[in-house]
Parts: structure tokens; sequence; C-alpha cells
């Protein structure tokens, strides 16, 4: 990580990475000690344009004289701190962290880096038995706190479910959910300032829900997509997209990415246009791009129709 | 933020009511109410709108209690009046326990099922309650909307049947529940009864014809001696220098008590019978240490905190009171949920003013103008009787703006929680003050300099806080000799299970497990101990050769085990060690609050592991399940947020290590 310095000058804060000695800016979090330093360290709820929730808990690192591991993505670094990330204990809850999501949730749109942690960290979801049969639609949204069905243990149990289609704009897959607090945050406080949705429920049955499961046109969604925008799995995604990956048209290898400014108002947020065979299939946006942080509203993310309304040639 | 609301039939009348009798009327239609001409020219919203947040919870058991759910209407308006989007107060409405959203019958009755209960036939209750009120979750008494029947009816059902189109089912309907915290009593159920002048009742001894009767003859509160008899036996062990109070009922020997020593002694009800033993001397006596000296006697006295963390009360305090930021907060933790956990309850019940003392102590030592307690929703009893103490100190001075005429202004409010362990943990409670989700935050930073609202707040067990009240009686130094080096004082431990006579039982640091339990009595009928559950579902298992443990810190630490919320909880040879373990993993999945995926999905993996070893059908062989539940035990022991997730595994993996799994006992 580079330190840019554009409000005061900041203290320099000394730190131990896997024994080699690390300088980062005060403030600035394990997570940003260890990239400093080249050290891969997974992350799946943590975002640059978000607040840490650390609620995933892949990025956890050991840090001496602490009793548990702690989140490299929200600790900040303390002069002295003596890290370890790739200790025994570190290892093995990296892996069943991933073991435990890969067991319960379809990761299979995952990025490519999420696949690899799988890989390297030696996660094997199949330890778990067959996964349960998929829920039936709006089963986990009845879900009620503090109680379950028995389990008999034979199988193991999945957030799998029917995909949520009702609106035009984008679907939401919660059979890839793995409750990663992003869209929640990008949706209130972090970007929209909307809160069309929350978590609601308790333990595994805790779900990303409307109030009451209403559906997204009769919540309070603006359809700004940046809860599609921040999320880690493609639980939601464009109807665009959606629809092209259900009739097995989607290819990203014949995408090509363009980046743009939004040509509706004069804020200038960045575009990247995902171009397949000269069509727009997808809009998002750089999450290092000052202008929009990655955010856009409705207009920017789902507001391309109008270009390739071409006139039909005689 | 512009709240958007979703609900197609709007809130009624009873809804609105119940939700005006906490927030008082709405002033216009910007928060709820009638729009008037003056509307159009004032802005309402920013922080002022959403400072009340805090009461959501409260809100929304007001509505649940009138109406026995929070439909879409409520939700809505309370919504409006509290400027909260829907969707959180609705991820909060369906967080909680003691919540329905969607349309129930009035009458839910909770039977426990717990790890204490199951020793008192607990299985046999819920059979006869499935007998009498229908199959298990939503019997068959719900599944008959407006049914006609009359065992379940009383005053308020008429109104309460399908005739007023909001869903609301008459009717009764039960399910099993985790501790109810009324282990000394036998099998245990909480009765909610929406719109009723009695809308949570506790019953134990619980059986389906109490029950009944309780839901048809108008309900006639639940006797509650003054003095516990037999069944609910409280005594105090042997106690060195005597000090003060009368013996404790049923204490053989028995000189004084410290913690229990008010018990059965004072009027619960009556300020003045608790002065008349000495009540409110020792707030004087704070008065005239001063704060600092407070917090010196606390310091000497090495006071550790009762809840089950162990950490220094003085530490706590010192950091909150050296805080510049203002305000500060102090909270006392009164939502034991610990499975075989009674002790708050009891002290709350007998000696509410004691703890309304201790909290004003701690407030004044702290530098806190506001007190709050979070209790249980399952503890009307100790609810209520609390309320009246709190309203009896404020009019007799001893609360509000100058406590006992001095210089200082303190108030208290009860909080109650709406069924949910997680809440005990300190962040998770913090929140649920707030008005929130009771999902623990990361530490650091600490609730000493982030905690209520933003600000620094301490949070501390009733256990520790009526600890206090001795400590300032007998002297910080004088404390700290009770006991061991490393742990001072007194401790009170919920004998419970099949143990002779089941209670709550004051011993000083030190004294052995087999002593704790003779005192009680020793196994019930005599029959051999298989193993004590030391410490509650987050403790951890003892067998018969480990009885020899002094209870201190330093012993349990030494010997791997915690001594957690002082559940001491006897089986014998009868018990179905493999069940009791599903129970425990049934109730950490039930539990979780499911921020954290070591959690949430750890604690259903070891359910399902548990579910497989029970019916002895192992994926593989026993050793390759044990190998799968280390690496369980060690990413929720290591990389869970808060301590529920980290203690879930530790009572099942004790009991590994006792050889108490069939098929593992070589492990």
């Amino acid at each position: 990580m580079t330190a840019v310095f554009i409000d005061t000058p900041k203290r320099l804060v000394d730190v131990e990475i896997d024994g080699v000695a690390v300088r980062v800016p005060e403030g600035a979090t394990l997570l940003d000690a260890c990239r400093a330093q080249g050290v891969d360290t997974p992350t799946l709820c943590y975002l640059e344009n978000l607040t840490p929730v650390n609620v995933c808990r892949v990025c956890v690192v050991e840090v001496e004289g602490s009793r548990t591991l702690v989140p490299a993505c929200s600790r900040k670094a303390e002069p002295g701190m003596k890290v370890r990330t790739d200790s025994e204990r570190v290892r093995t809850s990296r892996k069943m962290v991933l073991e435990f999501l890969a067991s319960s949730a379809d990761l299979s749109l995952a990025s490519a880096d999420v696949q690899r942690w799988i890989r390297s960290y030696g996660a094997d979801p199949s330890r778990y038995g067959d996964p349960a049969p998929d829920h039936e639609a709006g089963a986990r949204d009845a879900a009620r706190p503090g109680e379950h069905e028995a389990t008999s243990g034979s199988e193991a149990e999945t957030v799998k479910q029917p995909v949520k289609y009702d609106n035009d704009s984008y679907v939401r897959d919660y059979s890839r959910c793995i409750l990663c607090y992003k869209c929640v945050e990008a949706c209130g406080e972090d970007a929209q300032n909307t809160f069309a949705i929350a978590l609601a429920g308790r333990g595994f049955d805790a779900r990303i829900s409307t109030e009451f499961d209403v559906g997204l046109p009769d919540s309070a969604c603006v359809y700004c997509g940046n809860c599609i925008g921040v999320c880690p799995t493609d639980a939601l995604m464009p109807a665009s997209e959606y629809h092209m990956r259900q009739n097995g048209t989607w290819d990203e290898s014949r995408q090509t990415v363009t980046t743009t400014v939004c040509p509706y108002c004069g804020v200038g947020c960045n575009l990247d246009l995902h171009v397949q065979d000269n069509t727009i299939v997808k809009v998002t946006s750089p999450l290092e791009s000052d202008v929009g942080h990655g955010h856009l509203c409705v207009k920017g993310r789902f507001g391309f129709e109008f270009v390739q309304n071409r006139a039909t040639e005689e | 933020m512009d709240l958007r609301l979703s609900a197609t039939v709007p809130a009624t009348a009873e809804e609105r009511e119940a939700v005006d009798g906490v927030l008082g009327p709405p002033e216009s239609r910007w928060d709820g109410g009638q729009r008037t001409a003056a509307d159009a020219h004032v802005a309402f919203g920013g922080h002022a709108a959403r400072s009340r947040r805090h009461l959501l919870i409260p809100v929304l058991h007001a509505v649940q209690e009138r109406v026995g759910w929070i439909s879409p209407g409520a939700l809505d308006y309370a919504c409006e009046r509290l400027t909260v989007p829907p969707a959180e107060a609705y991820g909060v409405a369906s967080f909680y326990a003691m919540f329905r959203t969607t349309p129930s019958p009035r009458t839910v009755v909770h039977v426990c099922d717990d790890v204490a209960c199951r020793a008192n036939g607990a299985e046999a209750l819920c059979e006869q309650m499935s007998k009498r009120f229908g199959d298990t979750p939503e019997g068959a008494e719900a599944a008959r909307p407006g049914s006609a029947n009359g065992s379940s009816a009383n005053g308020s059902s008429a109104n309460g049947s399908s005739a007023n189109g909001t869903g609301v089912i008459s009717g009764v309907t039960w399910q099993r529940s985790p501790c109810l915290g009324q282990c000394d009593r036998g099998s245990a159920a909480l009765l909610q009864r929406a719109g009723t002048d009695r809308p949570r009742i506790a019953l134990a001894p619980a059986d389906p014809d109490r029950i009944r009767q309780a839901l048809t003859d108008g309900l006639q509160p639940m006797p509650e001696p003054l003095v516990p008899g037999a069944g609910a036996a409280i005594r105090s062990d042997d106690n060195k220098d005597g000090a003060g109070g009368p013996p404790a009922p049923g204490g053989s020997a028995a000189p004084a008590p410290r913690l229990l020593a008010r018990i059965g002694t004072v009027d619960p009800a009556s300020l003045a019978s608790y002065r008349a033993v000495g009540g409110y001397e020792m707030l004087r006596r704070a008065l005239a240490l001063g704060p600092q000296g407070v917090l010196r006697e606390v310091r000497d006295a090495k006071l550790l905190g009762r809840g089950g963390a162990a950490f220094p009360t003085a530490v706590k305090w010192e950091a909150v009171a050296g805080n510049p930021v203002r305000p500060h907060y102090v909270v006392c933790n009164a939502d034991e949920s610990e499975p075989g956990t009674f002790k708050d309850r009891v002290l709350m019940e007998h000696d509410p003013y004691a703890l309304v003392e201790a909290l004003t102590i701690m407030g004044y030592a702290c530098g806190a103008e506001q007190g709050y307690i979070y209790i249980r929703g399952e503890y009307p009893v100790a609810e209520a009787r609390l309320a009246h103490a709190i309203a009896e100190a404020r009019a007799r001075g001893f609360l509000g703006d100058a406590v006992a005429g001095g210089g200082f202004s303190f108030d208290i409010e009860i909080r109650r929680g709406a069924g949910a362990y997680i809440a005990g943990e300190e962040t998770a409670l913090i929140n649920s003050l707030e008005g929130k989700r009771a999902e623990p935050r990361n530490k650091p930073p600490f609730p000493a300099t982030h905690g209520l609202f933003g600000k620094p707040t301490a949070v501390n067990n009733v256990e520790t806080l009526l600890s206090v009240l001795e400590i300032l009686r007998i002297g910080g130094p004088a404390y700290a000799r009770i006991g061991t080096e490393n742990s001072s004082g007194t401790r009170l431990w919920c004998l419970c299970g099949h143990v002779a006579a089941p209670g709550l039982y004051e011993h000083e640091f030190g004294a052995t497990l087999r002593e704790v339990i003779d005192t009680a009595g020793g196994v019930r009928d005599g029959r051999p101990l298989r193993a004590v559950l030391l410490g509650g579902a987050a403790g951890a298992f003892v067998g018969p050769d480990g009885l020899d443990m002094p209870l201190t810190f330093e012993a349990a630490r030494a010997a791997g085990v915690t001594l957690g919320s002082g559940v001491v909880l006897v089986l014998d040879d009868t018990a179905d060690v493999p069940e009791l373990l599903r129970r425990i993993t049934q109730f950490f999945r039930d539990e979780s609050c499911g921020q954290c995926v070591p959690c949430r999905v750890g604690t259903v993996r070891q359910e399902e592991l548990f579910a497989r070893l029970a019916r002895g059908e192992p994926r593989g062989d026993v050793a390759t399940e044990l190998k799968l539940f280390d690496d369980i035990v060690s990413v929720t022991r290591d990389a869970s947020i808060c301590g529920l997730g980290q203690t879930a595994a530790s009572a099942v993996a004790s009991a590994a290590k006792l050889g108490l799994i069939p098929g593992a006992a070589e492990s």
C-alpha cells in the first residue's frame, strides 16, 4: 500500500508481520499492513468503499498476546504488534470458514480469488455430507428466531432456495448468499441511505430481507444496484446478465470493458461498460473511482438500453 | 432517508394505542399523527427524529402484548413514529424469540426443555402438552382460527377472534423453549397472553393442568412465597465471621450469608423493610467515600465479574470513571439466560432494592447519571418488583435529581429483553438497548470507551453489583480476605438437575465442587454421580473424579473448565448424555445471532454431528467425526466474534474429553 498524505501527516506505526518489520500510517488496519507486505490475505466481507463489519472472519490473523484470532480487516495496527498470518491456527480457521461457506452456499460464481483460497487452504465441503434438499420458496423467510426443525445430521443444511425475481432490474439468488452484510451497508449507511434491506431472522436462519419479505417493488428499493456492485458471490445480479446466463449466452471471454463517464448528470461517475457482441450487457463502476467510489444510481447502472435502440436498417 | 412504508393494511386502533402508550401521542403527520396545516411549514427529520430509535423494542413489546404479533401495519406505524426504516425494524422484530411476525394465537405457552428441566421430566411434560394442546409448534388449537375453544377463552378472547380482520387468531399454541431460569422449581413454562392485563406469566413447576388452569381461571397470581419453601431452597454456607443477617431458611447451622442475607427476610415490595435491615446505608457510605473511595474499595476487594467472564470489576469502572467523554452510562446485565442459571432472578425477585441501591452506587462511582437494567423478558415477577422498587426509591429521593439529598443525580430505567441468549453478551446487550438486533460488536473498541450510544459504559451482572454492597459493608480489604488469594468473596451456585435440594447456595470461594453438591443434599435418591455440567451450556462437564476441585477461578482455569455463571447441573447415572449434548448443540444453533460465519454455520455443523452421534450413525467412524469436531472447535473458539461462538463447543468438547461420547471412550 502506498501511503498518500492528504490530511495532516500521520504518525507511522511499526508492526511485525510474520517476523518482518512493517511501517504503516497510524489508523491503518492489519489488512493494510499485510497487503503492504504483499501477504495474500483472503477477504469476503471487506471492501475498500464500505465500513468493515468483520463478520466473515476469513481474514483472521494471530496477534501475539491475544486470546483469540483477530480480524485483520478491522483491527487497527498498534505499535509493537506481532502478527502471524500463516500459523496453524490461522490456516485452520480460514480453511473452516471457507469450508462452512462452501458447504452451505453456492460459491460457484465467487471470484477466482475465492476459488483459489478454497483450494490453497484445503477446504473440503464434502466433509459434512450431501447437501440437504433446497428450501422451498419463502421457507427461510418464514423461519422463526430460536426455533428450527430437528436435524438428523445425515445431510448438510444449506441456504439454497429458488431465485427471487420480482423486478426488471436485478435478481436475488440467496442460494449464493454468504451474509457478508455488504449489500445492507451499500443500501444503507455506506452509500445509498435507502435502507430497503436489512438482516432479518437469527442464527443460520438470518437472511437479507425487506420488511416482511415484501417484493422489491413494494419496498424502499430505488434500484441503484449498489448492492449488486458489492456482492462477492453474484447472489445479486443484473437481470441482463441473469438472462444471458440462463440462456447460456453469457461469455466473459468475449467481453470487453470500456471505462467512460456517465452521460446523465453533472456528477460524472465513472462507468465500466461490459460489452459482448457489440452490446452493453452490464454496467459497473470502478471501486477506485474518486467520484463515486464504485457506487452508481439507477440511471448509470441500468439506464443503458437507449444506446442499443438502434434504428433497424432497411 | 425517506421512509417508505409497505403495509397494505394500516395499523388498527388497538395497535396504535399500544405504540402510543409507549411514545405518547404523535405531534404531527410527520411522526404518524393527523395532518395539520402547520405540517406543511416545518421540516422534521435528522438526528432529533431518529433519537428515539432506542424505544423500538419497548414499542414492539407493547404491540406484541396487545395483539399477539407484530403486523405489517403496526410495524409501519412504529417506524413512522420513530423514523426507523421498516426493513430494519423487521430485522429487529424477527431477531427476538418473544416477538412474532406472523399472525399468531394470542396465547403462546413456552415449555422449557433445556438441560436442567430435562432432569425434571421436560420430555414427559412436552408429550403431555402435545396431547392436551395439539402437536408441537403451532398446535391444533392454533390451526383453528377463531375456534369456539371455550377452554382458552377469557375476557379478552372475544375480540381476539377472527372478526377483526388483522389475522389475529384466538386460541393457544405451545412451543419448546430454552432455559427459562426457573431450574430450582422443576419444570418451567412461560405464558405469553396478549391482550390481557398479565401478558406474561412464569409458571414453575409447570404441568398441563396448571397451565390450563392459568389460562382459564382468570389467572390467580402465581404463588410467590416471601420465604422460599423447600422447593426453592435458598441456603448459605457456613460463614466464618458471622457478620450480619439472620440465618437463611433451610440452612442447617448456617450463620450469615452475604449475598443472600436479605432473601426471605425482607419484603421485596417495601422500601421500609429493606431499610430496616440496613438498606441504603451503603449508598450513604459511598457518598461519604466519594467516587474515588468507592473505586478503591472495589479494587481492594479484587472483585471479579460474576456473569461468566470474570473480568475485574474495578478495571471496568475506573476506565469509565476516568474517561473525559460525557455522558457515562451504567448498565446492569440482568439478561441471565445461561441454561441452568437462576441466581439473578432469585436476587431480583427477593431483594430488588439491593440491586437498585447497588446500581446507584455504580453510577456514582462511574460518573453516570443514567442507569439501565436490562432484564430478560422471561422474568415478569422480577421485572415487576424491580419496577416497583425503582418507583418507590424515586419517590423517596433515592433516585432522581438529588440522590439521598446529595449533589448527585441518577435515575434507572428498566429495559426488557425479548428472548435472545446472545443479548447477555455485553456489546449485544448495548445494541439491544439501542433498539437494534442483539448482534455483538467487535472488540476493541470496548464499551468502557465506546458503549451505549457510543459513550463510555460499564456493564455488570446482578450478582457482581450485589457483591459491591457487601464490599462497602465490610470494606474492600476485608472482602479480599474472604475466599482465596485470586478469587475473593462469596459466590452463588445454582444447584439444579439430579440434586436432592435444588436451589441457590452461597459459598465462599474455595469450597470444593463436592462440598457444594453435598450442601444441596448430594445426588438425588443417592444415585451415583455421572457428571456435573459446571457453568452452563457454555461451561464444561466435570467427571466424578473432578469433585475435589476447589471452585475458584484459578483452579477452574488450571483444570481447563470455567465457573461461568455458577451453574452446577448434577447428572446421575440415568442421564441420557448423548441426548443432553444434542440439546446443548441445538441451543447454540438456536441462539447464535448469525453474524459471523464460524458461529452461524459452525453451530449447525456441530448440531448435525452430534445428532449423528446421538443416533449412533457417525459419518465414517467416530474417530473421523471427532477429527471434524476438533476443526469445528478450533474455528468457533478462535475466530468467532463473541463469547457465544467462542464457547459454543466447549461443553461438548469437554464431554468428549471425559469419554462421555459413546464409541469414543478412547479419545
